[in-house]
């Protein structure tokens, strides 16, 4: 039975300093979150205690590799809502609480869009008139500079790493397919590269391995980053770098929904006996990519031939049988679950017919819409920078410059919803316990990460609180004891008992 | 691009009650969508950067992750 497939999302986003002398990326990112934050109560600062991203989830020794960095210096904040709003490298970045189901993560994912625009508030309060600092959802700056979104889930120590990469890249590789943020063009062109107007994906261009540690140069589709976060005997958190940021609800939702789906499959070693391995991962997904028109069929390693379309067909048809068998428990229950397969099916279809059709669902349709749209009316060439700074501009998060924004995309989760996500934790994971102790004893606490909470009642120690189950510290499990105590000494007490 | 220009339609309202209910949900929605597109691209040279090359030009991020 496969575990309940915990997720999070973590953005890095774009950051644009206008016209304010020569602010480093970083300063501006921190000035960014500081003028959130500081509007909060009280900061809790992140704790490093456990963090090691550099082991290895296939059990050896880097050789030489790039050391993924940790910069402790940079602001890094929790806050009440159980995210983590910090500067990593040089951008802003927001990973959302851990969330228990594809919907509830969209929901804090657009949260933390929210909490990026009302930090560009507080900072243009902050700044000398005309000055501002921008933030852009998106993945790359055109020029050959990319950043990263990254989706976590929890799965079950025993799988195989093997397993994991055989079956869950053809799924990376053709997802894009309905979670593609769209670009116009293409970076780190090769000789033999044909001319690329509009591709599918932000990220196919910085992809150039199969499996490895790295994230920020020679990326790899699966991810092998080693730090569960939680109690490391039981689970893996797979990090798949791979994706991209999308501001499409219903692309969130499949990224997540889908993915979720496989990687359950592949905890309970579900098969149909299709060998569905790609005999060129990298070159397919940039083949992908680069072809809007869908028609690119990708070869397998057993010599088969197929589209994406025709790949995800497979998968969809091996999840729903799988679903059927085992449920949706896994995936949050049958509204969620059943919501996520028909979705699937209703996408891979208009991909099918027509995909113009899903142009208020999908990111890079809606994207492409807007850049053909706009070159046909005004008879401009494939290589127009106005249809750059379009692409640029429909990730920007100012509400008067979004193009996303004007384009009435369909929503799933209701507004009222993401404004509670602002402030609140889920209720079903761990980030709930972390959440309500930042709400109720901030004072108390002197560092959060994901698996602990530090606090400071006055007496050495200072007290750690491990959360190593993710599962565990649901509004279920402590709402009572929150309920019973006054003080952070009374939970500590209390905690121990 | 040519194959988008050969999928838009003409205007459905002048076609009898009878063959209107024949056309695919999916067509209408593509002319509500393609209405949309023409409001906002009616719209958009207001909202777009000024100066698009400059712009696009200064957009330049370190890499990250």
């Amino acid at each position: 039975m496969a575990l309940v497939k915990v997720c999070g999302i973590e953005t890095e986003y774009g950051v644009l300093v206008i016209s304010a002398g020569d602010m480093s990326p970083t300063t501006a990112s921190s000035l960014l979150i500081n003028s959130y934050v500081s509007r909060l109560e009280r900061k809790i600062g992140w704790d490093f205690e456990d963090e090691s991203p550099q082991r290895d989830a296939r059990g050896f020794a880097r050789e030489g590799a790039m050391p993924p960095e940790v910069e402790t210096h940079l602001v890094n904040a929790v806050l009440t809502n159980g995210a983590r709003y910090y500067v990593d490298h040089a951008h802003p970045e927001y990973s959302t609480p851990e969330c228990s189901n594809p919907l509830q993560l969209v929901c804090h994912d657009r949260a933390g869009e929210v909490i990026l625009a009302r930090s560009m508030e507080a900072a243009r309060r902050l700044l000398p008139p005309g000055e501002e600092i921008v933030v852009h959802k998106n993945n790359s700056d055109g020029k050959g500079n990319s950043y990263g979104c990254h989706e976590n889930y929890l799965i079950d120590r025993q799988v195989p790493f093997a397993r994991i990469v055989q079956r869950l890249t053809p799924h990376l590789v053709t997802r894009q397919l309905f979670c593609g943020a769209g670009k116009v063009g293409q970076e780190n062109v090769g000789d033999s590269d044909a001319p690329v107007e509009f591709q599918i994906s932000q990220r196919a261009d910085f992809f150039e391995e199969e499996v490895g540690l790295e994230t920020t140069l020679k990326r790899p589709i699966i991810n092998t980053r080693d730090e569960p976060h939680a109690d490391p005997q039981k689970y893996r958190r797979l990090h798949v770098i791979v994706g991209d940021a999308n501001l499409a609800e219903v692309s969130t939702f499949l990224k997540a929904g889908t993915t979720a789906m496989v990687l359950a499959m592949i905890e309970d070693d579900f098969d149909n006996g299709r060998d569905l391995r790609l005999a060129s991962p990298v070159a397919a997904i940039r083949a992908i990519s680069k072809d809007p028109q869908l028609s690119t069929v990708v070869q397998l390693e057993s010599g088969e031939r197929l589209t994406a379309v025709e790949l995800q067909w497979e998968l969809h048809g091996l999840a729903r049988k799988y679903c059927e068998e085992q449920g949706f428990d896994f995936i949050g229950g049958d509204v969620v679950g059943s919501m996520v397969l028909e979705r699937w099916e209703h996408v891979l279809q208009g991909l099918e017919t027509e995909p113009e059709s899903l142009a208020s669902e999908i990111d890079w349709i809606a994207k492409r819409r807007l850049v053909e749209g706009y070159r046909d009316r005004h008879g401009l060439s494939a290589r127009d920078p106005k249809l750059s700074a379009l692409d640029l501009q429909y990730h920007d998060l100012r509400p008067e410059k979004s193009l996303f924004a004007r384009l009435d995309m369909e929503r799933l989760v209701d507004p009222e919803e993401v404004e509670t996500a602002v402030t609140e934790p889920p209720q079903t994971t761990r980030a709930y316990f972390r959440g309500r102790c930042l709400q109720l004893f901030a004072q108390a606490i002197v560092a959060a990460n994901w698996d602990s909470v530090v606090f400071d009642i006055g007496q050495d120690p200072l007290r750690r609180v491990p959360m190593m189950e993710p599962l565990r510290g649901t509004a279920q499990h402590v709402d009572a004891l929150f309920d019973h105590c006054t003080s952070p000494a009374e939970l500590l007490t209390r905690l121990g008992s | 691009m040519p194959e988008r220009e050969q999928k838009r339609r003409p205007a459905q309202r002048e076609e009898p009650i009878v063959e209107e209910e024949e056309v695919p949900a999916s067509t209408e929605r593509a002319d509500k969508l393609k209405a949309e597109i023409d409001v906002l691209l009616d719209e958009i040279d207001e909202v777009l950067e000024d100066n698009a090359e400059e712009f696009v030009r200064n957009y330049v991020q370190k890499g990250g992750e």
